[in-house]
């Protein structure tokens, strides 16, 4: 069972992180971290006629390996949680169409893998829900397209844009048993500081980042050096050091802060500006990079805080401020999923 | 949070790093001058080749285009426009790029609705704004006509 302290939900018995799978497409091949995604494609149209098409591949890819890595099939999965960056979420539906697996599809923008995690291990902890898989995507091409310009179009990038990782990443949940486990979550509040530069999300983020983990360790009494990381989704360079900034002047200096998206990539030889972005980077380093380290010991503890900028180009032309959100997941490796 | 949105826009600004702008504008300058500078090599050649004032400037700029798209089309256009900036996009290949960037990108929602309709996304302010500059020159000039 769980119970709710403020905002943040206390798993007493804690759901596990039974298996999860990395998949990553060729920039993502080419980055410091490629060694630790479990599959990568060499091109990013994944074999498909179309960027859409491609990102759903990654869905379906890192599903099926997440299975397969627990063993399990398909009939074993209760529910899955899915979400991406496309218009109505089509990445993950149309993975889902041929999955045909019970689905809820979610839109946190790239503070979706934090949502589902927490969603997740919720009904996993009220016995509702047993193999549940909480699964991400986010394609550079397909979002581009979508957000931006044409991929042909010269245009130069800012110093403070992010670079949206083609990647997609998915965990299998479980009430109990080996893996790593869901000791507590937090729903973020929408937090808005009027930033209004589209190619500054880091700053439009940062905000709801700082705002859920004073609230997490506010609920839980819990203080920042108890983690042996604390992991931002896709702040990216700079939204990691306005981040930072924001909490040392609430009076909470961080030193074991680290940023999925700015770890993805090697920002200066691959020239991705600020660092990556999308709901596939974070939950891909999940997968690739954190869980592995709580699993082998390296880390004990450890907060994921996955962050989402929410606004649509609609209400970006509308000069409408970028709103942004945060959702936090407490994770403790195997040796530590007895409340402490 | 003690955090207010006033004191926040500061903290960005100090933080955000600057576009460099020395070397986006040498870019800029030497790209774009560059393109312009092929054009008067195009323009004189047409000239040499016996052709009127008029046409061998209009056939410069047909030219032009046509590179912009064969090089957009290659994918090489992008990767020196990420570099010179205002360099390629401000010259008439700059345009063409927009079009053709447009065109190709949309080819999978099909030859109408999606090639057809979305070609002149980013061109199309150009076309609208640049023909209304044109109607409210004509207008001026119309106007200082009728004065003399």
């Amino acid at each position: 069972m769980a119970a709710r302290r403020g905002d943040t939900l206390l798993f007493e018995r804690m759901p596990v992180i039974a298996s999860h799978a990395a998949v990553g497409g060729k920039k993502e091949g080419e980055g410091p971290l490629a060694a630790e995604f479990d599959e990568l494609f060499p091109d990013n149209n994944c074999g498909q006629a179309n960027w859409e098409t491609a990102e759903k591949i990654l869905q379906l890819r890192a599903a099926r390996l997440c299975l397969k890595k627990a063993h399990a099939t398909e009939k074993q999965v209760s529910l899955v949680l899915a979400g991406d960056l496309q218009a109505q979420c089509t990445a993950s539906s149309y993975a889902l169409r041929e999955l045909h697996l019970p689905f809820v599809g979610l839109f946190g923008a790239c503070s979706t893998m934090a949502e589902a995690l927490g969603l997740g291990a919720a009904l996993c902890s009220a016995g509702l829900a047993d193999g549940l898989l909480a699964m991400t995507s986010s394609h550079f091409c397909a979002a581009e397209r979508q957000f931006r310009t044409p991929l042909s179009y010269g245009a130069v990038r800012t110093p403070t844009a992010q670079w949206t990782a083609t990647a997609a990443g998915c965990c299998l949940l479980h009430p109990a048993g080996q893996g790593v486990g869901i000791a507590a979550a937090t729903f973020g509040r929408v937090e808005d500081y009027q930033i209004k530069d589209i190619n500054n999300m880091g700053a439009a983020m940062a905000p709801a980042a700082a705002a859920t983990l004073l609230r997490y360790l506010h609920d839980t009494g819990q203080e920042s050096k108890d983690f042996d990381a604390i992991y931002t989704g896709d702040l990216g360079h700079l939204g990691s050091r306005l981040f930072r900034e924001i909490l040392t002047a609430e009076g909470l200096v961080m030193k074991n802060h680290i940023d999925c998206g700015s770890i993805l990539y090697d920002a200066a030889r691959q020239n991705v500006k600020s660092g990556g972005s999308g709901p596939g980077c974070c939950a891909a380093v999940l997968c690739g990079h954190i869980l592995p380290r709580l699993e082998r010991g390296s880390y004990r503890r450890v907060l994921f805080i996955a962050t989402g900028a929410l606004m649509s180009q609609t209400t970006f032309l509308q000069k409408e401020s970028i709103p942004a959100i945060a959702h936090l997941v407490e994770l403790r490796g195997p040796e530590c999923t007895v409340r402490g | 949070m003690k955090l207010k949105p006033r004191e926040y826009a500061r903290r960005v600004q100090r933080a955000s790093p600057p576009s460099p702008l020395g070397k986006d504008c040498l870019w800029a300058f030497f790209v774009g001058g560059g393109i312009c500078l092929l054009g008067e090599v195009l323009r004189q050649w047409y000239l040499a080749k016996g052709l009127e004032w008029e046409l061998a400037g209009t056939l410069t700029s047909c030219t032009l285009v046509a590179l912009s798209a064969l090089f957009t089309t290659l994918g090489l256009y992008q990767k020196l426009a990420a570099k010179a900036g205002a360099g390629s996009l401000v010259p008439i290949t700059g345009f063409a790029n927009a079009v053709v960037s447009a065109a190709i990108e949309f080819k999978t929602e099909g030859r109408v609705l999606g090639t057809g309709a979305k070609m002149f996304t980013i061109a199309g302010p150009v076309i609208v704004y640049g023909t209304l500059a044109a109607v409210v020159y004509g207008v001026v000039l119309w106007g200082m006509g009728a004065m003399v």
